[in-house]
């Protein structure tokens, strides 16, 4: 069974990677393979390794307020290269802007208070949805 | 249940508190070796002798967003409300050396932060604000020379001489790297342009504050032994690359501030405010031969707020902004920014922006906290907790120096790999329970309204862009040419840049074209993108 694979991106100008970093080693003790872009990743760079890296789930940590514009550029790059991968975005979000973000069709939104829990449910069930196989747990992988 | 309560506690650094101290727990200290009195090393107590019946804390809360008029309409306002000093924050293009036409700079133009591409930026931030009336903190790193150099020339426009301005920019390339992410250039000339900085406000700037040594380790997942022990050992770093210019410590040693966080957790907070005063003391009297009490002084600033805020319920925040600033006026700190409730969210909102000022207000005016020096020495758990906080962090800090300094450690990740398993550390006991958050993961409510929050104005990119194309078109195209080339060969020697940067600045070259020339020398830094 292929094991999960996730793109954690950090867009934008903003350096606060916490989160991201997180969230990244979240997914991996979960048993998903992880990749994480490291800052300042480009909309263009994320969509590219998306496809190269032939990722399941695209997770997005933007802190600067500019996640409006960074999310609509990169589903269109991403739809534009044929990619049908759920786009996950995390950080700071005020509430009113995640129905503008779902309505733009990012897959979900989670704010500071997300566990690491639910942040792992989610992405394995939106994989999922998209017809990738379950991800393996770490006692199964290889 | 939320009731049941584990027999053993620990500080956030992971120290054993116990249930009752006694008069054995300090009956070690000798007071005037261990403690001193207030203004008098090593300082325990804090750096002046009257603290605050001199002069309470600089409120200085920290503003700027969207065009350079609407931060001035805020710093307008800011001042109105009886704030005392100015604290500018930048938008990310202006803190990365991009300008506001520049493809990086999409959609984050004036977002977290006031956007400044050239001097005409900064005379209308400061429109009508006489800079001999105010003092100015600016969170400026990378391009800082830059800035500093605005600045001073606004300041010269309107006729205040040199050396009469005074402020911070904040100039602390290390925690970048560490933490904070807003680098440009590699480490080393970055740590020349730190220095340039440092070298140029010693010597031409006399009120006028060089470095803030900050402490982003901390909101980045550090504890709050090891944000002291971070921060501290990056004092060490500059002070060793000052002393290499061929600076005497006593000639800067004086100028150098620090920055910190602070969160609820109220008497290790304190605690490591006062270990740390010792332990700078010590170190900068005894390890580098400094010999006037003011080089002896750590001058240092905070935050009251970051990581400690939460989204869910809000105004929860104002609670905790609270405790934490009635911590740092027990401390003795020189200076403090009260971050709002909304900062979860967005910038703050006007009501948000004026209500926390308004707390630093009520701990300094209404409690009894600032009417005495030191109110919390001599007690049992408070000195016992500093001699903790010294041990924890002095045993960080020799670690660092055993792996060949703070440069080095941050060179080779060693720093980012503890912040982000800290971190990581922090979230997982917080899933589980172990850490509390009132609203988080305690007594969470489940209909929360969010607050009203502050909305940019959503023209602002496009009328900087706008302006930024008019001052393109109307400067002299020779004089600004001539000022880059002369900033382009200076760069490849070994002599302070300020010098340069001060006449590409006056010729109203842009933040993205004197970085971008500077790009071409030193190259960019290449983040790791492990985990």
């Amino acid at each position: 069974m292929r094991t999960l694979r996730v793109l954690v991106g950090k867009p934008g100008l903003d350096g606060h990677d916490r989160g991201a970093r997180v969230v990244a080693s979240a997914l991996r003790d979960a048993g998903m393979e992880v990749i994480y872009t490291g800052l300042r990743a480009t909309p263009e760079a994320i969509a590219k390794t998306a496809l190269q890296e032939d990722v399941d789930v695209v997770g997005l940590s933007v802190l600067s307020g500019a996640h409006e514009p960074i999310a609509r550029r990169i589903l269109a790059l991403l739809a534009e290269k044929g990619l049908d991968v759920p786009v996950l975005i995390g950080g700071v979000i005020p509430p009113a802007d995640r129905a503008r973000l779902l309505a733009l069709g990012v897959a979900a939104v989670f704010g500071q208070e997300a566990t690491l829990a639910e942040i792992v449910a989610a992405v394995r069930a939106l994989a999922v949805r998209k017809g990738a196989q379950p991800a393996a747990t770490p006692e199964t992988d290889g | 249940m939320a009731g049941e309560r584990p027999k053993q506690h620990h500080t956030r650094s992971g120290t054993p508190i116990k249930p009752l101290y006694t008069a054995a727990d300090t009956a070690h200290l000798d007071p005037a070796r261990d403690l001193g009195n207030p203004g008098e090393y090593p300082f325990v107590r804090g750096i002046y002798p009257d603290m605050y019946l001199g002069k309470y804390w600089t409120m200085r809360q920290y503003a700027g967003f969207g065009t350079p008029r609407e931060t001035n309409r805020r710093f307008r306002y800011l001042l109105d409300s009886g704030q005392t000093g100015l604290s500018v924050a930048l938008d990310l293009p202006t803190q990365l050396g991009y300008d506001s036409d520049a493809a990086e700079a999409a959609g984050e133009v004036g977002r977290v932060g006031v956007a400044i591409d050239s001097l005409a930026d900064m005379e209308a931030i400061f429109d009508g604000i006489a800079l001999d009336r105010v003092t100015t903190s600016f969170t400026i790193n990378a391009t800082a020379p830059i800035l500093l150099a605005m600045y001073e020339a606004v300041a010269e426009k309107q006729g205040v001489a040199k050396s009469r301005i005074a402020g911070t920019v904040q100039n602390d390339l290390l925690k970048e790297f560490g933490a904070r992410g807003a680098w440009i250039f590699p480490i080393a000339p970055s740590l020349r342009l730190c220095v340039d900085v440092i070298e140029y406000c010693t010597t031409q700037l006399p009120r006028f504050h060089p470095i803030s040594i900050a402490s982003h380790y901390r909101d980045a997942g550090a504890n709050p032994a090891e944000e002291m022990a971070y921060t501290l050992a990056a004092g060490v770093a500059y002070v060793r690359a000052t002393v290499a210019r061929g600076l005497p410590i006593d000639a800067f040693a004086s100028r150098l501030s620090f920055f910190f966080y602070t969160y609820t957790n109220f008497f290790e907070e304190i605690a490591k405010y006062r270990a740390g005063r010792r332990i700078w003391a010590r170190l900068m009297r005894e390890t580098f031969a400094a010999t006037s009490p003011d080089s002896w002084r750590l001058r240092a600033a905070c935050v009251c707020g970051g990581h400690s805020l939460t989204q869910a319920e809000p105004l929860n925040n104002i609670t905790r902004t609270t405790i934490e600033t009635m911590a740092v006026a027990c401390a003795g700190l020189q200076s403090v920014f009260t971050a709002a409730y909304d900062e979860a969210f967005a910038i703050p909102t006007e009501l948000a922006a004026r209500t926390a000022l308004r707390v630093q207000q009520i701990v300094a005016y209404e409690t009894d906290v600032a009417k005495t020096v030191d109110p919390l020495a001599g007690s049992y758990f408070v000195e016992s907790l500093t001699d903790d906080m010294e041990r924890a962090i002095t045993g960080i800090m020799s670690d660092i120096e055993a792996r060949g300094g703070m440069v080095r450690c941050l060179e080779e990740g060693f720093i980012q790999r503890r912040i982000a398993q800290r971190a990581f550390e922090y979230q997982r006991a917080l899933d589980g329970g172990e850490v509390k958050v009132v609203g988080v993961n305690l007594f969470r409510s489940e209909a929360d309204a969010a607050p009203e929050v502050h909305h940019g104005d959503p023209e602002a990119e496009a009328d900087q862009v706008a302006g930024l194309a008019k001052l393109r078109a109307g400067r002299d195209h020779s004089a600004v040419a001539v000022a880059l080339d002369r900033l382009e060969a200076e760069a490849r020697g070994e002599g302070n840049l300020m010098p340069a940067i001060q006449a590409a600045v006056r010729a109203y070259a842009t933040v993205g074209e004197i970085s971008g020339r500077l790009r071409r020398v030193f190259g960019e830094y290449l983040p790791p993108t492990g985990f």
